[in-house]
């Protein structure tokens, strides 16, 4: 809690259900329901429910009538991509969320929970995109939003290796991914697919043009796929890379590959199964994310096997607990 | 094995892109489906995007040649694929 704010009092009455509770209801509470107290006396935040940032039009008309009536001149758009109304009023909160539920928009949630995934636009529309990250957002917001959790919990999509969702840096990040396969029957040497790949995972041989492909290196784009003029590249497997542990803030840790070439319908399993774990392992220690716990060896030892034990050899042989990343002095 | 005949060429040499690709489809709107457009790119990023945005596109490639200034030399059937 902002210790600047100008209320003493940590209690509100309200007349809306939040969190299943009408009458005196704490702050913390309150921001279960989306709601963040500003500076500014009886001034709160309505932060909306926006998986995937996407805002059906139909919904955002409602979203702006309901602002000009109860809230500021202007909406502002948080880092995980949700639309929030400030200076609402809290004696307005029943208006706004019954107002708002008429368009089917819904409040998003703050504090100690699974929160609204986030995602790029995926491969509906963008020539990169990969895997249907809209499509995981909606599922996963549906199944696991607002669920309680030891501390916050991030889960995020990314369509393609460029990673605009930044998968490594959220508690749990999926990144779509494909596995390149070449056919040498009908490869006719012409080099393009060394051009397109950025990453010199392909070298043409001098003498033939055919490519010599080193897996290490591959980031698995599948640039030399949608490069190939006669399809000598396809797609092997195709999937979502697992990135867990992720955070940013004050002391950022980057979570590391656990998971590679999980299908769609592993991911709720997957998530299924990690906020099981952290449920369960994140309670004696307290307010902490899942990337500090995974960084204790035992802790560690311990999701890997719960993993392998729901997931099987779908978990990477080799994975790497996440690692703090220094952004302070030292 | 002789070239196939060429219905249309452009030289795109030091053009950068996105325009190199935007002047290959121009050009491509100017023939008719199965003729062929000569087109020669520079080595680097055009020869990264530009081949695959044809592809994209609905053309193919049928020849890749270097040429002795470093450049390249495709051969393209309009909406070949």
């Amino acid at each position: 809690m902002d210790r600047y704010i100008e209320d003493k009092d940590s209690k509100i009455k309200v007349d809306t259900k939040i969190e299943g509770k009408v009458g005196e209801i704490d702050f913390n509470t309150l921001k279960s329901g989306g709601l963040i107290k500003q500076r500014q006396k009886d001034m709160f935040t309505v932060r909306l429910r926006c998986p995937g940032g996407r805002v059906p039009l139909s919904k955002l008309e409602k979203v702006v009538q309901v602002a000009k009536k109860y809230a500021g001149d202007y909406i502002h758009l948080s880092f995980r991509q949700s639309l929030e109304l400030p200076y609402v009023n809290y004696k307005n909160f029943k208006a706004i969320y019954e107002e708002l539920s008429e368009r089917d928009q819904k409040v998003a949630s703050c504090g100690a929970r699974v929160r609204v995934p986030t995602a790029c636009s995926g491969c509906e529309y963008n020539p990169n995109g990969l895997m249907d990250t809209q499509k995981m957002a909606a599922l996963v917001d549906e199944k696991f939003f607002g669920a309680d959790m030891p501390h916050k919990f991030k889960i995020s999509f990314s369509g393609c290796p460029i990673d605009c969702a930044r998968t490594n840096e959220n508690d749990l990040g999926f990144q779509g991914a494909v596995n390149p396969e070449w056919e040498e029957e009908t490869c006719v040497g012409c080099r393009i697919c060394s051009k397109a790949c950025r990453e010199g995972a392909i070298v043409s041989d001098v003498e033939t043009g055919k490519p010599i492909y080193d897996p290490e290196k591959c980031l698995y784009c599948g640039d030399c796929i949608r490069a190939c003029p006669t399809n000598s590249w396809g797609e092997k497997t195709k999937g979502w890379v697992a990135r867990v542990g992720g955070r940013h803030g004050r002391h950022p840790i980057s979570g590391h590959i656990i998971a590679e070439f999980i299908q769609d319908e592993d991911v709720p399993k997957f998530i299924e199964t990690v906020i099981k774990w952290y449920g369960e392992h994140g309670k004696p220690y307290g307010r902490t994310r899942i990337g500090a716990l995974l960084q204790i060896p035992k802790e560690w030892d311990s999701f890997i096997a719960t993993l392998r034990e729901k997931l099987q050899d779908k978990i990477k042989s080799n994975p790497k607990p996440p690692t703090k990343n220094e952004i302070h002095f030292e | 094995m002789p070239d196939e005949k060429i219905d249309a060429s452009l030289n795109l040499k030091g053009v950068a892109c996105p325009i190199n690709f935007v002047k290959t489809k121009l050009k491509l709107e100017e023939i008719a489906d199965g003729q062929i457009l000569e087109l020669v790119i520079d080595d680097g990023e055009p020869m990264q995007n530009v081949p695959r945005s044809i592809k994209e596109e609905g053309h193919k490639i049928i020849k890749v040649e270097k040429l002795p200034d470093g450049s390249f030399r495709l051969l393209i059937k309009k909406g070949g694929i």
